[in-house]
């Protein structure tokens, strides 16, 4: 059944969003992690530049630029489980989420773009200014974040990021989903970290993967959270290219958030629910 | 046409059963053996609007099993049940929109959130308008004396005043229907004694139908005209309080204390129950021996201090019930 209106939908996404805004140590703790983490991957990076031989499909200071806008929203991967609702299946309390008048996973849905949205927020915004403003001041201009190709560049980058936060809430969902069936979301979360972590581009730039694999990565939905949005960033896809990378990674969202409310339905035909 | 319309309903549970130690750890990785436990069997009953009714029964009877399947959380394995005119799992959506539910162990309030906080998540999400909400929340935290507690949050709470908060939480958007599940579950005496007095109130001024399941007599007494006792997954009985103790009429109980100790003491026409210094408790049967009779051959031999005769209470009318059907939990 479709509800009408958006209501109780945006009322949970604020609620999760406002909770997370609080935190601030886990935050600043993300970002130490982020910087530190960010810098080695730059220096290694560009080792590989000085040190190897070969042409490479993207610039020395586009990867660079890659890694840190990365770094920035580590936060929106879809790499892990939602504590809150491995709790409540743990403890039961999933059953006072089938007593709301409202679509279950839409509402699990609205609650996972919270979270990833709101853990990202505090985190992108000091990494993205001090690694494009505060590097160039103190004289790390050649390790800094670059800014976007255009204009329109950074339109469509800003639209592909929208596609991000969809496509990582319908999968961060998903594996909520999971959890009813596993109970403890640690096992998938291990399976999820490394699969997530490299398919999408964050540890190595796809683009600099062998030139044969490129086509099949692109093509694979991870590469719609990090590399998609990236490669539109500096303009590496553009016009045509970067409307089918948008469209691409819309079309791997709608496919993810089917497959969620199947899986929703079909998981909560079967739940059992003891004690109490 | 009842509100709550239950027909033969049955749930049956697959449950994994582990083996014992590594070995059966092991082998539980490559095959596991499930048994089928059923929690309900042809369950039937009708339940009409403004119906306050009890469902008490032993721990492992099937009570939170039927609540949950009249709350819409979990499907039947068969049976027919509708709740004014919905069928729960079916149309969950708008069900659930009409009925409000309250389990004594758990809490659906936000645990960081002061508790106005989640009341007014709870107006959103159940679409109440703000003007009906500002006039319920106003009514409900008055009735349950809760406004002190509005700008806590919920893990500084009492379990007492988490109570209150929960129940209150239950109501905003003005159901039709309350399930409690054990409301007054690790409750102080005030605290129970309050809550029963506001549930009778939701009942028998807004006209709310109740389904209230417990372990506690007491609830029942107070506030169950109608009960339901389930056992092994059946209703054993539905009907009044009153009419199971008609049902063992003329179980008395005469407690006596004696002036001087007086031994092992035996009479006609009654049995001892129990023997605590001079005070001794007597069971009987007023209509195969009157009280005075009893009292009487009792004075002959010995001097009394004091004496009272007390009937069964209502925790020993449903021992008794479900220890001569069965109904104990394995």
């Amino acid at each position: 059944m479709r509800d009408a209106g958006t209501g109780p939908y945006r009322a949970i996404f604020a609620a999760r969003f406002l909770m997370m805004l609080q935190y601030r140590a886990a935050a600043l703790a993300g970002i130490a992690t982020q910087f530190w983490f960010g810098g080695i991957m730059v220096m290694a990076l560009s080792a590989f530049y000085t040190e190897g031989g070969g042409s490479a499909s993207i610039t020395r200071a586009e990867a660079i630029t890659y890694i840190w806008l990365g770094q920035a929203f580590l936060g929106l991967l879809p790499w892990n489980v939602d504590p809150e609702i491995a709790v409540m299946m743990r403890t039961g309390n999933v059953a006072y989420e089938r007593l709301r008048p409202v679509d279950t996973y839409f509402y699990w849905f609205a609650r996972a773009m919270a979270w990833r949205t709101a853990a990202t927020l505090l985190r992108a915004i000091p990494l993205l200014l001090v690694t494009s403003v505060v590097f160039d001041w103190v004289g790390l201009g050649a390790w800094s974040l670059q800014p976007p190709q255009s204009g329109t560049a950074l339109a469509l980058f800003l639209l592909s990021m929208v596609a991000v936060v969809l496509l990582s809430s319908a999968l961060t969902t998903l594996l909520n989903i999971s959890v009813v069936w596993t109970i403890s979301g640690q096992g998938i979360n291990v399976f999820t970290n490394s699969l997530v972590l490299i398919l999408s581009g964050m540890v190595i730039p796809l683009p600099l993967f062998p030139d044969w694999a490129h086509l099949m990565l692109l093509l694979q939905p991870l590469a719609g959270l990090v590399d998609i949005p990236y490669r539109i960033y500096f303009a590496h896809l553009s016009g045509a290219e970067a409307i089918a990378g948008i469209a691409l990674q819309i079309f791997w969202t709608m496919l993810f958030i089917g497959l969620g409310h199947l899986c929703m339905t079909r998981t909560m035909r079967r739940i059992q629910i003891q004690g109490g | 046409m009842p509100q709550i319309a239950v027909q033969d309903l049955s749930k049956t549970y697959r449950v994994a059963e582990r083996r014992r130690g590594l070995i059966g750890a092991g082998r539980g990785l490559f095959s596991r053996t499930h048994r089928a436990v059923e929690a309900l069997k042809g369950v039937s009953f009708g339940l009409d609007r403004g119906e306050l009714v009890g469902i008490i029964g032993p721990n492992g009877a099937g009570k939170s099993t039927l609540i949950k399947i009249l709350c819409g959380i979990l499907m039947p394995s068969s049976g027919h049940c509708e709740v004014d005119g919905l069928v729960p799992w079916d149309q969950r959506i708008r069900h659930v929109a009409r009925i409000g539910v309250v389990f004594g162990q758990r809490t659906q309030l936000w645990w960081d959130l002061p508790v106005i906080d989640s009341f007014e998540l709870l107006r959103d999400i159940y679409r109440v308008p703000e003007v009906s909400f500002r006039a319920t929340a106003e009514t409900l935290i008055s009735l349950l004396r809760i406004d002190q507690l509005l700008h806590r949050p919920v893990r500084q709470l009492s379990l007492g005043q988490r109570m209150r908060c929960d129940i209150a939480a239950a109501l905003l958007h003005s159901p039709s229907i309350l399930f409690l599940d054990e409301p007054t579950i690790g409750l102080d005496a005030n605290s129970k004694l309050a809550l029963r007095d506001f549930i009778k109130h939701l009942n028998r001024h807004n006209g709310v139908t109740v389904i209230l399941a417990t372990h506690d007599m007491q609830d029942i007494g107070a506030l169950a005209e109608r009960v339901l006792i389930i056992g092994h997954g059946r209703i054993l009985r539905d009907g009044s309080i009153a009419a199971m103790r008609a049902d063992t009429p003329g179980q008395r109980r005469l407690v006596i204390d004696f002036s001087e100790d007086v031994g092992d003491i035996t009479v006609e026409g009654a049995t001892v129950l129990s023997r605590t210094g001079r005070r001794v408790a007597f069971a009987f049967d007023s209509r195969v021996t009157a009280a005075h009779t009893l009292i009487g051959r009792l004075t002959a031999d010995h001097d009394i201090a004091e004496l009272s005769i007390e009937e069964p209470t209502i925790e020993e009318l449903i021992a008794d019930f479900y220890a001569s059907h069965g109904a104990v939990e394995a």
